[in-house]
């Protein structure tokens, strides 16, 4: 059984005109396509990596799934049932179990909050566990996150570094035993020599926790050594969609080929090839029909302009949405 | 050589007490060359472009036992003759926060023409012939230098800060963390774009380049610098440094990043955080990171060994270097460090 089942989710904005537009020209709101058409399955345990630029969408589509925005449209089934239709006592049993780590451990911990008072809040605030649990469990779970908790319970936020503070970060996500964790970009803040015990904290975790995660990056370095699927995004869609390994060296879809090439690689020797794209990432205000990569692809056909092409398999587990295949 | 820096220290006086900032740093630069300076937050790379450039605050005590911009005492120079000679014509920089640079209500042409006509005498045209040249050298259309900032994307607006900084066709540019915080692709256009400088430019450009992320150093870079807690740990050609690493930080930090080229390569962390640059350390400042640490590191300051003509060293125990490289490769070795338990 699927943990989760993403079809067809869609979130869009609206642009009101301006006074002066909707006078002379009666302007219509203009359409922010932020999502668009985005359908994936999840399976219990497993880590899939997300990439694409700013603006692809892939914070937006994970707000939408851990139910903090309603979507424009589409369904998210959690084991099978389907979000927005749950009851206010699933809504806060859903909220037990999908959880979030964020980006900035400099801003997403409560300064005035010790390290166990970050930590047991999600205890206090949606569970009734008595004082004593509490306790317990907070200090299994930094423990977890690789702190001692006689060390750090009473620390402050400002008394840490920054990988110390995304450490409590990730026990605060995990307090609650969670099932499934929607980490958005962890480590674009930490240094490089701690990110990998950062990686390796959420890897081993997943593992002995058995949670699925979504792990959203722009960064393929940092994603093809976590994640065990990956999926490229461009403009609110999905382009490519498949097991890491695959994806990374066997692209098929010209956008998820240009940003691998893109990726520097920690070696003087290697020559990096120029990426085969044009221009600069569109907005996805208006979007023209057709696929949405159609304006920086160097292979587009006619086909390209009016048909917006279906993510398709073009073998087992490895779909792509191009009209080359 | 363009720029010859030899022991230079950098101290902030604040009321805990001396932060060493650069303690100790040489490091030369040649014509033509791209030096890369990677390390981690903390590490002194800003506080070394800001003693370059002189913009480190008053109270902050500079020495140097030298500090040359093509044979011009650079410390020593009045502060009025800097501005005026060295700054954008010798030196230029382009700032970390390139994004937000740019004076939003200028067009980005007229704030490039008017940086020329504030140091030359050029006329209008002229200054536009020069604006033109090099927005084409970073990939921007001419069209643009009539428009306004928030015209420009980010990786634009980065390049027209690269543009910017080379419009008095400086000898040396320092650009500090180039990248950070653009998409890939966008960075890949101006790696590019910073590559394209080297072949396209009329005269010699040297480029400083610092940033924290090795891959983009590697690709850039013909020599390398590492630095740790204010001071240069390992510097030499790029290739050498990749492949043949004297320091135990050094080889550390190779482990640690991932590469989308080795896959299977398991990733490891150095474990602990930099020192506090307030306290007197007498000896190695990664000794306590360093699982390779003997009683010895901690006595006295490892001295800048020169292993080989134009590869620095910054450690006591260069003779064990073949266990050691054997050694970082396994996960174990960096758990035994005493900041991992």
């Amino acid at each position: 059984m699927a943990i989760l089942e993403v079809s067809d989710l869609k979130q869009y904005f609206y642009l009101q005109p301006t006074f002066l537009g909707k006078l002379v020209g009666g302007a219509k709101p203009r359409i922010i396509k932020a999502v668009d058409g985005v359908s994936f399955t999840m399976q219990h345990g497993e880590i899939l990596g997300v990439a694409g630029e700013s603006g692809c969408g892939k914070s937006t589509a994970c707000l939408a799934i851990a139910k903090l925005r309603e979507p424009t449209g589409g369904d998210i089934l959690y084991k099978e049932r389907n979000i927005a239709e749950m009851s206010k006592s699933e809504t806060r049993n859903y909220r037990r179990e999908v959880q979030l780590i964020f980006q900035d451990p400099y801003e997403s911990l409560n300064p005035r909050y010790t390290v166990f008072d970050s930590v047991a809040e999600p205890l206090r605030a949606l569970t009734d566990k008595s004082k004593a649990e509490i306790r317990e469990r907070t200090n299994e779970t930094i423990a977890l996150a690789g702190l001692t908790p006689e060390e750090y319970k009473n620390r402050y936020p400002h008394q840490m570094s920054g990988g110390e503070r995304q450490r409590v970060g990730i026990a605060q996500a995990l307090v609650l035993e969670p099932k499934l964790v929607i980490a958005d970009e962890p480590l674009s803040m930490l240094d490089v020599s701690i990110r990998a015990g950062i990686l390796d904290l959420i890897r081993d975790l997943s593992k002995r926790m058995n949670f699925s995660c979504i792990y959203i990056s722009h960064d393929l370095s940092i994603l093809s050594n976590i994640s065990e699927r990956l999926m490229i995004m461009y403009l609110g869609r999905i382009m490519e969609l498949g097991v890491t390994r695959d994806v990374i060296t066997d692209a098929h879809h010209p956008y998820a080929r240009a940003l691998i090439a893109a990726v520097p690689i920690p070696d003087p020797a290697y020559k990096r090839p120029i990426p085969k794209i044009r221009g600069e990432v569109a907005q996805p205000i208006d979007p023209p029909p057709g696929c949405r990569f159609q304006t920086r692809c160097l292979q587009v056909m006619d086909i390209c302009r009016d048909t917006e092409p279906p993510l398709k398999e073009v073998k087992p587990g490895h779909a792509v949405a191009c009209h080359l295949y | 050589m363009i720029l010859e820096i030899e022991n230079l220290k950098t101290y902030y006086k604040i009321e805990k007490g001396v932060v060493k900032a650069n303690d100790g740093i040489s490091l030369s630069i040649k014509e033509n060359e791209v030096v890369g300076l990677a390390g981690e937050s903390g590490c002194g790379k800003s506080t070394l472009i800001r003693t370059i450039i002189r913009l480190v605050p008053q109270s902050a005590q500079v020495t140097a036992d030298k500090m040359n911009f093509m044979d011009q005492d650079i410390l020593a120079m009045p502060e009025k003759d800097f501005r005026e000679k060295i700054l954008w014509q010798g030196i230029a920089l382009v700032p970390q926060s390139a994004m937000n640079a740019l004076n939003p209500v200028y067009r980005v042409g007229d704030q490039c023409t008017e940086a020329i006509s504030a140091h030359t005498d050029y006329d209008k045209a002229e200054c536009e012939q020069i604006v033109k040249r090099l927005f084409d050298t970073v990939g921007l259309q001419a069209g643009m230098m009539k428009a306004y900032p928030h015209e420009f994307s980010g990786g634009m607006r980065q390049r027209a800060m690269i543009a910017m900084s080379l419009l008095l066709s400086p000898a040396l540019v320092i650009m500090d963390e180039p990248t950070t915080g653009l998409d890939v692709l966008v960075q890949e256009r101006i790696l590019r774009s910073i590559k394209e400088i080297r072949q396209k430019s009329e005269s010699a450009v040297s480029i400083l380049l610092i940033t924290h992320d090795i891959s983009v150093i590697a690709e850039m870079s013909d020599r390398i610098g590492i630095m740790y807690a204010g001071r240069l740990m390992e510097s030499a050609e790029s290739m050498e440094l990749f492949n043949e690493p004297y320091h135990p930080y050094t080889l550390g930090l190779k482990n640690a990043f991932p590469s989308i080229k080795a896959l299977d390569r398991e990733l490891i962390s150095i474990p602990g955080s930099p020192p506090n640059l307030i306290e007197d350390i007498p000896g190695c400042l990664f000794a306590f990171r360093c699982p390779f640490v003997i009683p010895e590191c901690e006595k006295t300051r490892p001295p800048d060994l020169e292993i080989k003509p134009g590869h620095m060293v910054h450690c006591i125990r260069t003779d064990d270097v073949e266990e050691f490289r054997k050694l970082a490769g396994d996960k174990k070795t960096w758990q035994s460090s005493r900041s991992a338990t």
